[in-house]
């Protein structure tokens, strides 16, 4: 029975974390999940918000990602972490945008996009906050 | 000495030209380490996420996603990478040629061809060249994000999933080392399935919520992140191939100096050989 695992946290643009680790915790699609060592293979996509790493020795780290994908093989975890904020009409929005700048158009964007760009921004911002207290409770005890 | 002012001048002006080459040769060599650095961190990502897509398409073969499919071809997207500033030598030219090149396969068989361009130089070539762009994004910068592409990124994407293109290349230079460069197109979809895809794996994952929803974010990151290696690549293409340039042309003006400092040498020698001869002369018929 192997008590750590490793765990490697990649995104498109660098390497994040990469090293064994005794627990993860993250925000699964379908709610908070812990992965402990001889967890089954699991592959899910992530919510913004923290991963809690515990290193072997009982260190503790906090990454803060924008969503993404975690997977779960029998010795190696991966979390394939967003940078960017992803929220469908943002996507959309953005592809408008360069559809505009081929079209050499400078339209106002329409206040919908706005809107919906505000509010990815806004829950972005409120899954920031959290992974700061985390960090701040774990500082402060 | 009527030419020694102006070859002065002149020397002045190109060893003043000469400190903003090996300026700029300088300040290429620096972020071409820079963008180095950038692209090798950018491989981990795209193995492990091709290594997890080439796993799920294994495990799910009763599920086949449009983004592996061949399908007869009508029309083709091309994205088209290149750099926002040009003193780079012909880094962007010899990228064209070899776009224009594949591009004229397709359209030798009647295929129509839409382009997605990023960097302005591809906006200001294709506007010349003319040509159906769809999309376009420019002033990256030096420091890229894979945020900036992902719109661009999604107008192909979907132009794909509409069936509006049928087939998705990318043309980008590829880094070998500082000296070469390769124009190298690529095919983004379908997805070309590779040899060191593992098909070893005897365990099958538990999906939440479900493999098809994950496949298919999971295709659109990985197209992603092709792109936005793509773009880093060029950008290490970009500085090494300024940096080379900008050498050649600071060794170019040195060159031009010795010779131009020869020239006015001369000159100055004869004026004065003329002007002792000519005092000679005179004090001669006195």
């Amino acid at each position: 029975m192997p008590y750590t695992f490793h765990l490697d946290i990649v995104s498109a643009e660098e390497e994040i974390f990469s090293g064994t680790v005794d627990m993860l915790v993250a925000n699964g699609e379908l709610g908070e999940l812990g992965i402990s060592p001889g967890h089954a293979p699991l592959l899910t996509s992530l919510k913004p918000g923290p991963v809690k790493v515990t290193k072997h020795g009982g260190d503790e780290e906090f990454y803060y990602v924008s969503g993404g994908m975690l997977e779960v093989q029998p010795h190696v975890v991966t979390v394939l972490a967003d940078t960017a904020v992803r929220a469908d009409d943002v996507d959309e929005a953005a592809a408008i945008e360069a559809q505009k700048a081929a079209e050499q158009a400078l339209h106002d964007q329409s206040s919908e996009i706005e809107y919906s760009k505000a509010a990815a921004e806004l829950a972005e911002a409120a899954a920031q906050l959290r992974t700061l207290q985390a960090i701040r409770r774990k500082a402060g005890k | 000495m009527a030419g020694a002012k102006e070859i002065r001048t002149k020397i002045g002006s190109i060893k003043n030209t000469q400190k903003i080459t090996s300026a700029m040769e300088m300040v290429a060599a620096s972020k071409m380490r820079k963008a180095q650095d950038r692209m090798a961190a950018t491989r981990p990502y795209a193995k492990r996420i091709r290594s997890v897509i080439g796993h799920l398409a294994h495990g799910n073969t009763e599920y086949q996603h449009a983004f592996m499919n061949e399908r007869e071809v009508k029309r083709v997207g091309f994205i088209v990478v290149s750099t926002d500033r040009g003193l780079c030598g012909g880094l962007n030219i010899n990228l064209f040629k070899q776009a224009l090149n594949a591009m004229k396969q397709w359209s030798d068989q009647g295929v129509e061809i839409e382009l997605c361009l990023i960097g302005s130089k591809a906006h200001s070539f294709f506007k010349r060249y003319g040509g159906k762009v769809v999309a376009k994004v420019s002033g990256l910068g030096d420091a890229p994000q894979v945020s900036d592409l992902i719109g661009a990124v999604k107008v192909m994407l979907d132009g794909y999933n509409k069936g509006n293109i049928d087939r998705l290349f990318m043309a980008q230079n590829d880094f070998v080392n500082t000296m070469t460069q390769k124009p190298d197109v690529s095919q983004l979809l379908p997805i070309v399935p590779s040899e060191d895809d593992e098909l070893k794996h005897h365990w099958d994952y538990i999906y939440e919520p479900d493999a098809k929803a994950l496949l298919e974010v999971l295709l659109t990151r990985y197209i992603e992140s092709q792109v936005y290696q793509g773009v880093v690549d060029n950008l290490a293409c970009e500085q090494a191939a300024r940096m080379v340039a900008m050498k050649a042309a600071s060794d170019n003006a040195g060159d031009l100096i010795d010779e131009l400092q020869l020239v006015y040498n001369k000159a100055r020698q004869t004026a004065i050989t003329q002007e002792l001869s000519e005092i000679v002369a005179g004090a001669a018929a006195v």
